[in-house]
């Protein structure tokens, strides 16, 4: 009897399995759905050929690239390749300036004793706790102050913006630093190598997750950020960054002729943004789980 | 370390000092430089020269305005010669706050600078007298990138905290004491007073306190569903997509992160749009013939509540896949095994082993994503702008204290109470982030499950 039942149970025991698994995978494309069905929604009205902001089908009757077409060419109303370059700019400048903030910060904190560094850590800690634009009138004031907020300076000060506080952001970096074994540095110094040879030459090296993790995450930041450009450009429009473009395509005054513009424009920010963050996954993946195993 | 730390005390080089080192509580710098660090004392004393210069020419007007913040009313006065009315200038009270703070960060870098070099001194003298070895300048120099590299790496990105960071917020909550705001017309000239706002806010009738209690509870509410539907949520999508038999696992997961990669407020903006009376999801639901009006989800307050959470989750659960997918592979299979050999279930495993296990390695993880919530500034303003608004109201149904704050600030100019409600934020993170941590058993026993 035993030597019977055996496999009519396990034969019980997979197909119940089989129908979880056919549930699970069910409930999995369900909710993949939707999560990718906003995405794809965009990307299908950039593509529309009707105008206007609202239509009542959910696929566009006709396709047409004129709405990448106007984005990039028409400078009149609102100046999208202009805020592009702006952007492009301020970006690139802020993320050289507050990656090297941040790594110098973390290294010191991480590597280096001294007697400022407890107090450092809980300063951070405290201003963290405060909401991050409660002093942002002050900022403007600050930067009107230095003669920062008029014609092409306000470029400057959101560079300025963007990078000041780069310092108050060590943790991830500093905790990746953290793993790496200070044996290293102490055989690296035994040799001869100054700290300043151990943090480029040694630390720099081995921390390359971490490095192009902070480099990006830096990068992308004046991308998407608008609370502050906004409140730093104010009405000057020929400073706008990107963010503040799209935010303004969806304004009652622009919404009707600008909303499929404002879905190609959506696009283009987000493909390299979302390039970049899909080969930059990896890299905070592998820096939060350390450096040097074992 | 007392004793030797006494020995270099101010005190001490004062009463113990050499002429040079006396010399230096008046002439900055002279001690140092009489102590062989030419260089390096001729530096403090050009900084001091350049304080009293400052202070001179500008900063002692500047602390003189600071206790009265001006009087002077712009205004029309008639100019006889001319026979016309002509705009004055009155006083900016805006202007003198600003400058006055930053001249007490003058003053206070200034005695911490004297302090320093008064200390220095002394520890030069000992070192002469002792016949140590005195650095050289260049010395000083290259020590900079060896034992002191942490002067050379954070002088920068510390300057850039306080002059951006710090100035700022102390400059802000001394706002919340004035009546800086446009009740009033209080926007070029203000005074201080008191605890006014902070009374004003706290208490229970008037109609901002009645507004603050709102929304405070409101912010609460909203941070503990945030927080904690996309913690589980996302934590039983972690544990389904990685299911031995889950087929397809990279590609799931792909999905899922690829909506992370989308800026968020592109995505947040394509939401709100999606679901407005004639977006796409009432369209859609429209043209299926499930519903004959369109759903008003962002005009009804209970509604609008419900959207920015169901939202939210489609933000925050790919977050916590993505960070919590590694801790989740990292618990003890043994525990599991054990379990199910006593006949539990999938959902008693997973309350009774994988979600307390996680609670405790994830805690801070936990404080960090509430705190993140309260200050969720972009959900709130990108999806319903915090309406809807009732008449009379500056804050709306769904608005957090930040885009209360942010309205009050930029939209309303009332700073002082934007100020006051900044504050007030503040300290309610400050106690919710201490009374967890506390309570959290990764602070009481840190071994419970090593």
């Amino acid at each position: 009897m035993t030597a019977m039942n055996q496999p009519i149970a396990r034969n019980k025991i997979s197909g119940r399995r089989r129908a979880v698994n056919i549930l699970v995978h069910l409930l999995l494309a369900v909710l993949a759905f939707i999560w990718i069905m906003p995405i794809i929604w965009i990307v299908l009205t950039s593509f529309r050929a009707e105008p206007g902001s609202y239509v009542n089908t959910f696929f566009p009757k006709g396709y047409t690239l004129n709405n990448y077409i106007k984005l990039f060419t028409d400078r009149n109303v609102l100046n999208f390749p202009k805020m592009f370059m702006n952007t492009l700019i301020i970006a690139c400048i802020s993320c050289v300036v507050s990656t090297f903030f941040m790594l110098s910060v973390s290294y010191s904190l991480s590597r280096m004793r001294f007697k400022m560094r407890k107090p450092y850590m809980n300063l951070a800690m405290i201003l963290g706790l405060f909401p991050g634009f409660m002093s942002m009138v002050a900022q403007y004031y600050i930067l009107k102050a230095l003669g920062l907020t008029e014609g092409s300076m306000i470029r400057l000060a959101l560079i300025i913006v963007y990078s000041a506080g780069a310092g108050l952001a060590f943790q991830i970096s500093k905790g990746y630093f953290d793993t790496i074994p200070r044996s290293i540095d102490e055989a690296a110094m035994i040799d001869g190598a100054s700290q300043w040879q151990v943090f480029t030459q040694i630390t720099m090296p081995l921390s390359k997750p971490i490095v192009i993790y902070t480099v990006m995450t830096s990068f992308i930041g004046p991308w998407v950020d608008f609370i502050f450009a906004k409140v730093i450009c104010r009405a000057n429009a020929d400073q706008f960054t990107v963010a503040i473009g799209l935010w303004n395509m969806l304004q009652k005054e622009y919404i009707n002729q600008w909303y499929t513009c404002f879905a190609a424009g959506a696009v283009v920010i987000s493909i390299p943004i979302a390039a970049l963050f899909l080969y930059m996954q990896k890299f905070y993946v592998e820096g939060m789980t350390g450096a040097v195993k074992g | 370390m007392a004793t030797l730390k006494d020995r270099n005390s101010v005190g001490q080089a004062i009463t113990r000092g050499d002429l040079w080192t006396k010399l230096s509580t008046i002439l900055m710098g002279a001690g140092i430089f009489g102590h062989g660090q030419k260089v390096k004392g001729i530096l403090v004393l050009i900084l001091e020269a350049a304080f009293i210069f400052y202070m001179a020419s500008a900063g002692l007007t500047h602390l003189a305005n600071l206790p009265g913040l001006g009087s002077v009313e712009a205004g029309e006065v008639y100019n006889e010669a001319k026979g016309i009315y002509e705009y004055t200038q009155g006083d900016n009270s805006l202007l003198m706050l600003l400058y006055g703070v930053v001249t007490l960060f003058v003053v206070a870098a200034f005695i911490l600078l004297w302090i320093l070099q008064l200390k220095k001194s002394y520890k030069l003298q000992k070192a002469v007298e002792q016949g140590k070895h005195v650095n050289t300048f260049k010395e000083d120099l290259r020590s900079l990138l060896n034992g002191n590299l942490y002067m050379l790496l954070m002088t920068t990105p510390f300057l850039g905290i306080l002059v951006f960071n710090i100035v700022p917020l102390v400059f802000m909550i001394c706002m919340a004491f004035t009546s800086y705001s446009k009740e009033g017309n209080h926007l070029m000239l203000f005074d201080w007073n008191g605890l006014t706002q902070f009374v004003r806010v706290l208490s229970m009738n008037g109609n901002i306190g009645r507004q603050f209690w709102h929304v405070l509870a409101w912010t609460i509410v909203w941070a503990i569903f945030a927080t904690f539907l996309n913690y589980i949520l996302g934590m039983i999508l972690a544990l389904i997509i990685n299911r031995k038999d889950t087929k397809w696992k990279g590609m799931w997961r792909f999905c899922f992160v690829l909506s992370i990669a989308v800026p968020q407020f592109v995505s947040l903006m394509i939401m709100n749009t999606m679901l407005q009376p004639y977006g796409a999801v009432n369209v859609v639901l429209q043209n299926l013939g499930w519903i004959k009006n369109p759903i008003p989800f962002w005009s009804n307050a209970m509604l609008a509540r419900i959207t920015i959470v169901v939202i939210n989750l489609w933000v925050g659960i790919p977050y916590t896949l993505l960070q919590i997918t590694g801790i989740l592979q990292n618990i003890p299979a043994e525990l599991y095994e054990a379990a199910k050999m006593d006949g539990a279930g999938p959902v008693k495993i997973f309350f009774r082993i994988t979600l307390p296990y996680m609670l405790f390695v994830t805690t801070p993880y936990l404080i960090t994503s509430f705190v993140g919530n309260i200050n969720n500034f972009n959900v709130i303003y990108l999806l319903s702008g915090g309406g809807p608004t009732y008449v009379g109201d500056t804050a709306g149904q769904t608005d957090l204290l930040v885009t209360w704050l942010y309205k009050l600030t930029i939209d309303q100019q009332y700073y002082n109470i934007g100020a006051v409600i900044g504050i007030l934020t503040f300290v309610v993170l400050t106690i919710v982030t201490l009374v967890t941590y506390r309570n959290s058993g990764s602070y009481k026993n840190e071994e419970a499950f090593m």
